[in-house]
């Protein structure tokens, strides 16, 4: 480059490939082996992706040779620990997943319950009416929020929210297990509250100002132009600010497995023990197992059902988000 | 500074007005009047003010923290920066068509309908169908969207985008209206149309239009006032301005050597 400079100022121009042969071939080498190295870490991380997809699937065909894809997609009965033992009556088990999957669904709703409202509504008041000193104070709490393991929050749901949950309720007369979908959604929902918050905040911020101005220009009050215009104008971001948050709830692990329990009942009473499918995930994979019982394998099948379910929450609540941001660029 | 003669009362005046964003003084010292029923033009080159002072208008500046206004400025001889003032019936009463056509992610019957609905304008749905209607007509746009009002207004080109912010603006039924650029997006023919426009529409409201364009200037206005670097160094019929300016800063501008 310099040389270049300094032949243009001496009023030759240089050839095209005036540099010298051996540098050349250097930069080359550089470049490649910069390049192969880029792409080799790329190649990991997508073929590990892809290996665990592939596992997930193998084991889990192995599985249904054992138990038929319609009675695990469809069975209203969850139980595997009977299968433990082989001289038992009905050593087959049950695995059908609806229970587990009502249970996930039940304690999603009550987290979506506590995280949508809270993270939507903080995301409005970080992006539209706090300060710039409120909002340099906020965010960083929030993002706090987001960091702390999630054992902690479990550990916030067994000690403090459950038993809360069960005296108050005992208090007006219900029935109420020790562990319930309440306290664990409840506390779950907390713990997305950022991630609702974050992302609309940005898709809200993304909203251009002169629609703002084009609202204020006809006398629109400030609460007028947040409802009738940006909210309007940033639907489809928070909808997908929502699916992330949704996904996140029913990939959650460590907080139902303290708080949630494990009994798989079939119900949508939100003070009931309910378990979800990451809880029997863990349950049927601790301890030492036999790696080709039904009972181990279904952990695979519930795996590649969670995975796929996550995957697609993802890339809808993805393209959401990034439609959305195309539409303003 | 200003040659209106006494006779005509202006609709706006602006008298010692400054502004500053934080340290920066944008506008320095400017008295302005606009009189009604006239198109006025603010050229000037890049940075000059004339946003700002266009702003300053209907308090549009009232958005921006940094920003602080002194001076006085009348609408019908009312101080609109007199704390008492209603930001909200201020912009009804000076609306603002924009630079970037802006119009709402909404249909382009709500997009009219917008500014009568906040301000409670129509007492039916027929009655607002009936304002939706005029005001896209006035705007030039009806024949073109009549049968299409429910679609989004996204999907109009740039040019009927403009002539909705128009219609937009019109409907709230404004005594002024600011236009900061109204045709730096548009093509030449959409330019013309909106030209054509204002022209129109001065008979009912009161114009005041920023451009970089010296002949539309010359064309759409009856009144021109020169900015340079946060001063009005020069105001006056168009005409005058553009061929006998008085200040010599304003000559070399109009033939082109600063800008
Ligand atoms: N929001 C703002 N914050 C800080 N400074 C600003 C802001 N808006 C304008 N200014 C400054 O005020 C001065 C006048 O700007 P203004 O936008 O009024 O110019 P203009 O004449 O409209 O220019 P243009 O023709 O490029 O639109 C400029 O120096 C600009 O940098
Ligand atoms: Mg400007």
């Amino acid at each position: 480059m310099a040389q270049t400079v300094a032949a243009v100022r001496g009023g030759t121009r240089p050839s095209l490939m005036a540099a010298p042969e051996g540098r050349r071939a250097r930069q080359v080498l550089g470049e490649r082996v910069l390049l192969g190295l880029l792409a080799a870490s790329s190649l990991v991380a997508i073929l590990t992706t892809v290996g665990i997809a592939l596992s997930l699937l193998f084991e889990t065909l192995r599985f249904l040779d054992a138990v038929p894809l319609f009675d695990f997609l469809f069975g209203l009965n969850w139980s595997p620990q009977i299968a433990i033992r082989e001289d038992q009556v009905g050593s087959s088990g049950a695995f059908g997943v609806i229970p587990l999957l009502v249970g996930t669904g039940l304690i999603a709703a009550v987290a979506m319950t506590v995280a949508g409202p809270l993270g939507l509504l903080s995301a409005i008041y970080l992006a539209e009416y706090a300060s710039p000193r409120a909002r340099s104070f906020a965010k960083p709490i929030l993002e706090i929020l987001a960091g702390i393991p999630t054992v902690v929050y479990g550990f916030f749901a067994v000690l403090v929210v459950a038993p809360f949950v069960r005296d108050s309720s005992e208090a007006v007369g219900f029935e109420v297990s020790s562990e319930s979908a309440l306290a664990a959604g409840v506390v779950m929902g907390v713990m997305i509250v950022p991630i609702v918050s974050s992302i609309a905040d940005d898709v809200i911020s993304a909203v251009p100002q002169s629609l703002r101005e084009g609202a204020y220009g006809l006398g629109a009050t400030k609460s007028e132009t947040v409802r009738d215009i940006v909210l309007p104008a940033a639907l489809p971001g928070i909808g997908g600010a929502l699916l992330l948050g949704v996904s996140r709830a029913i990939g959650e692990t460590m907080i139902v497995v303290m708080a949630a329990g494990l009994s798989a009942h079939l119900t949508v009473n939100p003070l009931q023990a309910v378990t979800t499918v990451t809880v029997q995930m863990v349950a049927l994979l601790t301890g030492d197992q036999e790696f080709d019982s039904p009972k181990t394998l279904a952990a695979f099948a519930l795996g590649l059902l969670l995975f796929i379910a996550t995957l697609i929450l993802n890339l809808i609540a993805l393209m959401l988000v990034r439609r959305y941001r195309e539409r303003y660029d | 500074m200003d040659m209106s003669p006494s006779t005509i009362r202006p609709k706006l005046t602006a008298r010692g007005v400054n502004v500053f964003y934080d340290d920066a003084h944008a506008l320095k010292q400017v008295d302005l009047d606009i009189r009604a029923h006239e198109v006025t033009a603010l050229i000037g080159p890049s940075g000059c003010g004339k946003s700002t002072f266009l702003r300053c208008l209907n308090r549009m500046n009232d958005l921006i923290d940094i920003c602080r206004v002194d001076g006085d400025i009348r609408l019908d001889g009312e101080d609109i920066y007199d704390p008492a003032v209603d930001l909200v019936y201020l912009r009804a009463r000076i609306g603002m068509v924009f630079q970037k056509p802006n119009p709402f992610p909404k249909s382009i019957h709500d997009n009219v309908a917008y500014g009568p609905k906040i301000h409670g304008l129509a007492r039916s749905r027929a009655e607002m169908d009936e304002i939706v209607a005029s005001s896209l007509e006035r705007a030039g746009l009806w024949e073109e969207v009549k049968d299409r009002l429910d679609a989004p207004a996204t999907g109009l080109s740039g040019g009927q985008q403009q002539r909705l912010c128009i219609a937009r603006a019109i409907a709230v039924r404004p005594e002024v209206i600011l236009m900061d650029e109204p045709c730096s997006s548009l093509d030449p023919i959409a330019t013309a149309r909106i030209e054509a426009l204002m022209d129109e529409l001065k008979q009912n409201f009161t114009i005041v239009i920023v451009t970089h364009s010296m002949q539309q200037a010359a064309r759409v206005s009856q009144r021109t006032a020169f900015f340079h670097l946060g001063d009005l160094v020069e105001v006056g019929d168009t005409d005058t301005v553009f061929t006998q300016p008085v200040d010599p800063r304003t000559e070399s501008y109009i033939s082109g050597r600063i800008g």
